[in-house]
């Protein structure tokens, strides 16, 4: 079993342990989450799915909680930081 | 188009932390159809996260080791946003689920509460929970500088964690007094096994600076925060940090069963001792009945699955036990009550709601909660309030009652398939 998988943050390569979600990837890679409404970064407050200031595009998909996510392999990470 | 799933338990239990396991096992038991429903990718709730591979023998494998052995059907990754006639609506990243049951156990579990101040939504400031959740979840914070925030024991498990992740804790800062803090120490020895875990804490948080009376004024940063202004004794100082982590205690999660017509006093979903509702055949278990921890929640969710499985005697047995338990309700209640002076932390410009970016001076306009959702759209984001609407409840006073499906932002094929005879009455 591997003990750690490799996804891209804005194209940028990063590597975290097996079973990380995607948020932990974004603050691995030094990202920003989401730009609020009024023009904000964020980055994740509850890290257990309900304030949803973590999201981000994954595999094309938008607005998914990236704290509610395991990191995959060659998963594609998009966020609007 | 998503497919529609199908599920038809005797007993589903929603929420697969310790309360929910708890009952998924007792309800087990009896050889019923069980399912455990969890919004999150693997069941644990935010206790027992990630300790699918926890030491043997800790008291989270021998609970996991249960379940994975028991009939037990587990919905990971599945998120409940209705409930009405005997259904629940659910949806996973692939399908809509649809649930119909024979009894309901609702284990939602609580959140933290978080207080809005100068700085709280740069990145970095995050939960006390919020960052331990981080860490289970792989966060690397080796060598980075962390303060520790807000009230109640989560502060210590969080600060032992992080210093066993190699974080360095700068200190805890503890908003209630010195007093009621060794009130609190005192007492919580005296309830089976927290003597042990207190001293444990101890142990592991020797050398870390513990301060009462104390609490973040501001937080500052370049996109991220560097400083947090603390308050301590009446003084403020300033410490620098490259993470902020700040809760102030608990909150329940009582949206579903509001949703599912549950009566509700003080905020608390009300129960009997057999852990029933008001609504027939709906059980609640865990921290929505009261914030009261893992032990309590454990009983109550045994208690629960017992009786919904008509095991009364099962369930009669473990009523001394859940007694002992429902003592720490009373003691957090007393030793963590939030002080006033929080009230005033939050500027003019401080925004309360943070999907909507709804400043305090825009609530300060509006007499309740519901006239600050329709003219401020406070609370009317993503997070369904779940984030501003228990802090407006502390900040204003307001009385946070209403509830209105969906519980969760879903994909508009979930709901669709929601059936259309949901709306009529059946017999």
């Amino acid at each position: 079993m591997s003990e750690s998988v490799s996804v891209r943050v804005n194209g940028k390569p990063v590597t975290v342990r097996a079973g990380a979600t995607v948020a932990v990837a974004v603050l691995e890679s030094g990202a920003i989450c989401r730009t609020s409404v009024s023009g904000q970064p964020r980055s994740p407050l509850c890290g257990m799915g309900t304030c949803f200031e973590c999201r981000v595009a994954i595999n094309g998909e938008p607005q998914r909680r990236s704290c509610q996510v395991l990191c995959q392999s060659n998963m594609e990470i998009e966020t609007h930081g | 188009m998503d497919s529609v799933k199908q599920l038809r338990f005797d007993v589903a239990v929603v929420g697969a932390g310790p309360a929910g396991i708890a009952a998924a096992l007792a309800a087990a038991d009896s050889g019923k159809s069980i399912g455990l429903v969890d919004d999150n990718p693997a069941a644990g709730g935010q206790i027992w996260r990630g300790a699918q591979s926890a030491p043997r023998k800790s008291a989270a494998s021998i609970w996991f080791d249960r379940l994975n052995k028991s009939a037990v059907q587990i919905v990971p990754g599945a998120r409940v946003f209705h409930a009405a006639n005997g259904e629940l609506a659910a949806e996973s990243d692939d399908s809509a689920i649809q649930i119909t049951y024979g009894k309901l156990i609702l284990a939602t579990g609580a959140r933290e509460l978080f207080l809005p101040f100068p700085g709280w939504t740069l990145p970095n400031v995050m939960g006390a929970g919020g960052l331990q959740a981080l860490l289970k979840s792989g966060l690397d914070i080796a060598g980075k500088r962390v303060v520790i925030a807000g009230t109640g024991p989560l502060l210590f498990a969080v600060a032992a964690y992080a210093r066993k992740c190699g974080a360095k804790v700068v200190g805890i800062c503890e908003q209630t007094t010195r007093s009621r803090m060794v009130r609190f120490g005192m007492k919580m020895l005296l309830v089976p096994s927290k003597a042990p875990e207190a001293l444990r804490f101890a142990y592991e948080l020797r050398g870390i600076p513990h301060w009462t009376d104390c609490w973040p004024v501001a937080a500052f940063g370049n996109r991220r925060v560097e400083i947090v202004r603390i308050s301590r004794q009446g003084q403020t100082s300033e410490i620098e940090c490259d993470y902020l982590a700040c809760g102030f205690h608990l909150t329940p999660n009582v949206e579903l069963p509001r949703m599912c017509g549950c009566r509700l006093q003080q905020g608390l979903v009300e129960v009997d001792e057999y852990q029933h509702t008001s609504v027939a055949g709906t059980y609640c278990a865990g921290e929505p009945t009261g914030i009261g921890g893992l032990e309590l929640a454990l009983v109550e969710g045994e208690i629960a699955g017992y009786a919904a499985t008509n095991w009364e005697d099962r369930a009669k047995h473990l009523f001394a036990k859940r007694a002992q338990y429902q003592k720490v309700v009373r003691i957090l209640k007393d030793a963590f009550p939030l002080r006033p002076e929080l009230k005033n932390l939050a500027r003019p410009d401080t925004l309360v709601c943070r999907c909507e970016d709804v400043p305090h001076e825009r609530l300060c306009e509006h007499s309740s909660w519901r006239a600050a959702k329709l003219h401020a759209r406070c609370g009317m984001g993503p997070c369904q309030g779940r984030v501003c609407a228990p802090a407006a409840e502390f900040l204003f006073g307001w009385e946070i009652d209403s509830v209105r499906p969906p519980v969760f932002p879903v994909r508009c094929s979930s709901l669709a398939a929601i059936p259309s005879r949901s709306s009529a009455p059946r017999n």
